[in-house]
């Protein structure tokens, strides 16, 4: 019997093509938004308020993750902005390499933000780095106050939180102050966005502090 | 359940290890596992038993060394241990902290049955 030290990341593959893509990413100065939240929690709607918000100012394309179909990519081409979508087959996350493959068909030199919604899951995508600038969630208000007690690392990997669905407030027992405790100790240093993606309540606090970072990395 | 794709990581990493030392059989895997990820010990166990049927890591041991989290704070330098829910300074209630241990997912080591060295 022999022991065989390693010392090997176990996601050392994806993490050394996310670096590749960083370094893509800054040498273009495009600003990359990692999206992680529930299925149906208003994902696309929030990108499509956010892409109206922002596109007078900014050149934007969406990279979708989806298990299967392309719904979502052909709703933001009707919006005029390009998309792509990336079906993983049944995989519950993007990984760095599909995040390559995308880019590869974007125009990067014209673009100034991408937006990649992950697959629908509070729980696998955080695991994995992308070469994105940040990461953000979105959580809806009828999936319950309780969440970041139940998924703690997506609320902890998020630069910004977003609560969306508040016209809805009335209508579901959701607590915003406890929400907002528990965001508070879990990730404090994030910056929570309540909003309605489908009313435009709360949409130009959000979009002027994605505004602000992508200026950022323009300088 | 991405511990399928972790374990697809951990057998890209062992299984030419284990060929490199001319071993036989994979008869222990170790990890460290940070707590600060998304891993599941029993379905990442699972995944394992799954994924490793009819290569060199059949029925091979996995050991999931678990690692707490560990935080220093940027305003008051104060070095902590926490749980997965409470990330502020103990010392001085800062939000202005960050993560030192706590979010590890390597392949520490393996142990191999070479071949009878007569």
């Amino acid at each position: 019997m022999a022991h065989i030290d390693l010392k090997q990341p176990i996601l050392g593959k994806n993490e050394r093509l996310a670096k590749e893509n960083r370094a893509l990413f800054d040498e273009k100065k495009v600003f990359v938004i990692d999206l992680l939240a529930s299925p149906g929690s208003g994902k696309t709607s929030t990108i499509l308020a956010t892409i109206e918000a922002l596109r007078d100012e900014f050149n934007i394309a969406v990279i979708e993750g989806d298990i299967a179909s392309s719904v979502d990519s052909e709703k933001i081409k009707e919006n005029g902005i390009p998309a792509v979508q990336i079906n993983t087959g049944g995989a519950c996350h993007l990984e760095a390499d599909m995040i390559r493959r995308a880019v590869d068909v974007l125009d990067l030199d014209a673009l100034d933000l991408i937006i990649i919604e992950n697959v629908g899951n509070l729980v696998c995508p955080t695991d994995f780095y992308l070469g994105e600038n940040m990461k953000a969630m979105i959580l809806s208000v009828p999936e319950g106050d309780d969440k970041p007690l139940k998924y703690p690392g997506v609320f902890q990997a998020a630069k910004a939180i977003v609560l969306n669905k508040v016209d809805t407030l009335p209508v579901f027992n959701f607590d915003t102050e406890l929400f907002k405790s528990h965001i508070h100790s879990l990730n404090p240093q994030a910056p929570l966005f309540p909003i309605s993606a489908i009313k435009g309540t709360g949409v130009d606090e959000w979009a002027a502090w994605v505004a602000e970072q992508i200026r950022a990395i323009k300088q | 359940m991405h511990e399928m794709g972790l374990v697809a990581g951990i057998l890209e990493s062992v299984i030419p290890a284990a060929k490199d030392a001319g071993a036989e059989r994979i008869t222990k895997v170790s990890l460290s596992v940070g707590e600060m990820t998304e891993v599941i010990e029993d379905v990442m166990v699972f995944a394992f038993e799954a994924l490793t049927e009819g290569t060199l890591a059949e029925g091979a041991e996995l050991d999931l060394h678990i690692i707490k989290p560990h935080s220093i704070c940027l305003e008051c330098g104060a070095e902590f241990d926490h749980d997965r829910l409470h990330v502020k300074c103990p010392n001085c209630d800062s939000a202005f902290t960050e993560l030192i241990r706590g979010k590890e997912l390597q392949v520490d080591s393996i142990e191999v049955d070479l071949p009878d060295e007569e």
